[in-house]
């Protein structure tokens, strides 16, 4: 399907989706926290999208905003697009895990929780992966600070 | 086994075990926390980290000249392909063309990266059964390819030879014989690997029916490369989304349906076939020209999203650049395949034996560099 | 003890006459056991050396080459280094039986050696039960094992130690069976009777033809796996358990199990060529008349022998836990009762293959 057909589709399943293509190969999709879960799982089972592969899940930091870029592609009908999801929340940032609808978020929201602090609901097993247990700090948030470990250009 | 009676002398009983960070089979640095009863695996936990060096977090510091250094460090063994991600992924935002003669270079190093990471990877899947004398052997000829690359870019491992807009250096007079060379060496030295390896009954049965992954999982773990090939995941880059100069060449998908550890184990065979093909039908029509189109000396992105994935020889590495205009990155992620791919390795290995963790984690070719970052 | 020639016979006879006998009999087994001891030192030694070296050259390398002609004093350096090593222990380890295990590991093997006929004349300790004592010893061993991976404190020696029982128990069925197989062919347990009978009707892997050749091969596969060796080296599978039974050892006293391993390695391979190809004799008897060569002869097939061990070990994967015991119960053991009573049949027919 092309990106202005999937527009057409995912539009008409809900109406506060925000669509854009411009800066970017894909076509963007920006959604509430409160509708991403819904979002994810109709995008991977309805038949006219079938999005079942995730290849990339970002943790983002745009400054103000905290939030998750998702890339999906669909091995069947071989379309890509791109799910964002923000939160200005930034004491305590929470989405919906979407690692039951792929299991690969497993993983890499775990990573995302440990660079950013972005907390899921419903995940089995959020722990801190790359970064000690005792680690202070979100190294990749652009607000962390290092003296140490960080060298300033 | 029943453990009705409160003082049961035979009571099974599930205890924990630290497979790593220093263990003969994880390759590096990776640890595993298994929970095992007798000899049956319950539960795998990674803990990773061991050498995170936040690369991405440097990333966001550095310019894309320096980026492309820092990627040689992810998975070593694919270095030449990783550089090539972020030098494709800046040359696209730039709409830089780069010449014919830098595509087709890149492509053959790649494909000779591939068969080289492949060839290590043979050596040490025979060593983590058992059989130590594959090591060598995978050894003796990924030597004459780490001597080619020397010659031309004066590393063996970590090459950085792609620089955004071309090749660090021209091609060395020697390399085009040497390759031929080598092709016409390994072509007689591959099926030695299958005499000695494949063809073995114990091994066989050490890895068939072993660590099944069906396709609809290997699409959900986000799984690719050859260990979702081997499942049905049609999943190849270089198929799918050609770059450089694969959409040029000839060359077949290994791909099968079983998805088992052996068949995983059959598909890089296959793909150093593969690559080996692509080699020769490039090598004799590498076009004349420059090496490299001039860049600005501060390279600066504009504003934007960006996103290149390749095929390295473990899977697909995507980079995610979000650039805001600057000549360093606002954000760089690094899909890196070994990461998806060992996030299959519960559902695989749960069940099975310990033996047999370590065949599983033998076809699934971790590099714990590529994971950590 | 049956010492009737030469060499032997005349150090006995001097030792007699210079002392009275109790003191000599003691001076007698005192020097025997000086003797085997240092054989089992230098054989040791010689196998490691001889394991790397074939090892090398099944994997394009050199192996040791620098100590010595062809490296031959490497081993000895190693073992001079491993001497001079720190013995170092866990904490919390079970000292006593982590101290005692190698020992026993080590004294097995010693004791089996011991009823080795070298020769007609170098045999120290012809009993009339000789094989019976040589399955017997040399299954002790295991025990050390056991002991070293349990009382070390890490949960792979204990996998380690726990398969190593586990091996052993099952495979001491095939090897015992195997060399069964052989006694119904001989008629007799002690060895120098078995390889009488081999000087008069010819090599029983020959006498004994087709139940004779199932019996080796089912010798070597359970002897292989009795010395706990590729492929069947589960019990220190390095890639799954580090080093097994003995992570935790070092120094002298990791050099005593890695000194026995080999020595069992020797032991199997003896008990094989006394069993099926005729111990110290020579081929076809070319050399009957000089008994001493038979030395060389016992050597040299056992060397073989062993060649043939080392072979599978650098070519083969290892085997999973669970298709070590299929091989053993599902496979090994029904052929091996099914031959025995072939063998029973061939010799009760007399179809043997006598010269």
């Amino acid at each position: 399907m092309t990106n202005s057909e999937l527009q057409n589709l995912i539009s008409s399943w809900n109406s506060e989706l925000e669509f854009s293509e411009s800066e970017s190969q894909f076509l963007n999709i920006t959604v509430k926290p409160e509708y991403l879960h819904q979002l994810a799982s109709q995008l991977k089972s309805d038949k006219e999208t079938l999005f079942d592969f995730l290849f990339c899940l970002t943790g983002m930091d745009w400054g103000t905003d905290l939030g998750i870029v998702y890339h999906l592609e669909s091995t069947t009908h071989k379309h890509q697009i791109v799910v964002k999801v923000k939160t200005a929340d930034r004491e305590n940032p929470t989405f919906d895990s979407v690692c039951d609808i792929w299991f690969t978020a497993e993983f890499h929201e775990m990573e995302v929780f440990d660079f950013f602090g972005i907390k899921f609901n419903n995940h089995p097993n959020l722990k801190r992966l790359f970064m000690p247990a005792d680690w202070v700090g979100f190294p990749l948030r652009k607000d962390y600070v290092d003296d140490v470990n960080m060298i300033i250009k | 086994m029943t453990t009705t009676t409160e003082n049961n002398a035979f009571k099974s009983q599930e205890y924990f075990i630290n497979m790593g960070p220093q263990h003969p089979a994880t390759h590096g640095v990776l640890r595993l926390l298994l929970t095992i009863d007798g000899e049956i695996i319950k539960n795998i936990d990674p803990d990773l980290g061991y050498i995170h060096r936040s690369i991405e977090k440097m990333c966001e510091r550095d310019s894309y000249q320096q980026i492309v250094h820092l990627t040689d460090r992810m998975d070593y063994l694919s270095a030449h392909i990783n550089n090539e991600a972020v030098c494709l992924v800046v040359e696209n935002a730039l709409g830089l063309e780069v010449p014919e003669r830098v595509k087709v270079i890149r492509t053959i190093i790649a494909e000779l990266t591939r068969i080289a990471s492949h060839q290590l990877w043979w050596g040490v899947m025979g060593m983590d059964v058992g059989a130590l004398t594959t090591y060598f052997y995978g050894f003796r000829d990924r030597e004459m390819i780490n001597d080619i690359f020397e010659e031309t870019c004066g590393a063996r491992l970590t090459m950085n030879y792609n620089i955004p807009g071309g090749l660090m250096f021209d091609l060395h007079p020697n390399f085009i014989k040497r390759t031929k060379d080598f092709i016409a060496h390994f072509k007689t030295k591959l099926p030695e690997y299958d005499t000695l390896l494949t063809g073995n009954v114990i091994f066989q049965k050490r890895t068939q029916g072993v660590g099944i992954l069906t396709r609809e999982d290997a699409i959900s773990f986000g799984t690719t490369g050859p260990v979702a090939r081997a499942s049905g995941f049609s999943c190849d880059v270089r198929k799918h989304h050609p770059y450089s100069a694969y959409d040029r060449v000839q060359f077949n998908e290994a791909i099968s349906t079983v998805g088992d550890t052996f068949t995983r184990y059959q598909m890089r065979i296959q793909e150093m076939w593969e690559s080996m093909a692509i080699i020769e039908q490039l090598i004799d029509n590498i076009p004349d020209g420059d090496y490299k189109t001039a860049t600005n000396a501060v390279i600066k992105l504009p504003k934007g999203e960006f996103y290149q994935k390749v095929e390295t020889a473990r899977g697909e590495l995507g980079v995610f650049v979000v650039s805001d205009g600057k000549k360093n990155p606002y954000r760089l992620k690094f899909r890196s395949p070994g990461f998806s791919n060992l996030s299959a390795l519960k559902k695989m290995a749960v069940g099975s034996k310990l033996g047999d963790l370590v065949a599983i984690m033998a076809t699934l070719d971790i590099v714990v560099p590529d994971i950590d970052r | 003890m049956n010492i009737p020639l030469s060499i032997t016979k005349n150090i006995h006879n001097w030792l007699f006459e210079v002392m009275s006998a109790p003191i000599a009999t003691v001076v007698q087994n005192v020097l025997i056991a000086v003797v085997f001891l240092a054989f089992f030192a230098l054989a040791g030694l010689l196998l490691v050396w001889m394991e790397r070296r074939i090892a090398a050259f099944f994997q394009l390398r050199l192996g040791p080459n620098r100590v010595g002609p062809m490296g031959l004093f490497q081993t000895i350096a190693d073992a001079l280094k491993l001497v001079s090593k720190e013995l170092t222990g866990p904490e919390k380890a079970d000292k006593f039986l982590y101290n005692l295990a190698p020992y026993f590991v080590i004294v097995a093997s010693l004791m089996a050696l011991s009823v080795l006929p070298f020769s007609q004349e170098f045999h120290a300790f012809d009993i009339n039960i000789g094989v019976f004592f040589l399955i017997a010893v040399s299954s002790i061993g295991v025990i050390g094992i056991l002991l070293g991976g349990w009382s070390s404190n890490n949960k792979y020696s204990l996998i380690g130690a726990m398969r190593s029982g586990l091996q052993t128990i099952s495979y001491e069925l095939s090897v015992g069976l195997s060399i069964l197989t052989i006694v119904v062919l001989a008629g007799s347990l002690q060895i120098s009777e078995i390889i009488a009978a081999q000087q008069e009707g010819g090599w029983f892997i020959i006498q004994g033809h087709i139940p004779a050749i199932i019996a080796f091969m089912i010798f070597m596969i359970a002897g292989t796996a009795e010395t706990n060796r590729a492929p069947f080296d589960l019990i220190e599978a390095e890639s799954e358990l580090g080093a097994g039974f003995h992570t935790e050892y070092s120094g002298m006293k990791f050099a005593y199990f890695f000194l026995a391993e080999f020595i069992n390695m020797f032991i199997i391979a003896a008990i094989g060529v006394i069993l099926f190809f005729g111990g110290w004799l020579s081929p076809f008897g070319i050399t009957e008349s000089i008994p001493l060569l038979g030395v060389f002869w016992f050597m040299l097939k056992v060397l073989g022998l062993i060649f043939l061990m080392m072979w599978f070990r650098w070519t083969f994967p290892r085997l999973r836990v669970d298709q070590l015991l299929t091989l053993e119960w599902k496979y090994l053991l029904p052929i091996n009762l099914f031959n025995i009573v072939l063998m029973a049949i061939v010799v009760l027919l007399g179809l043997t293959i006598n010269f």
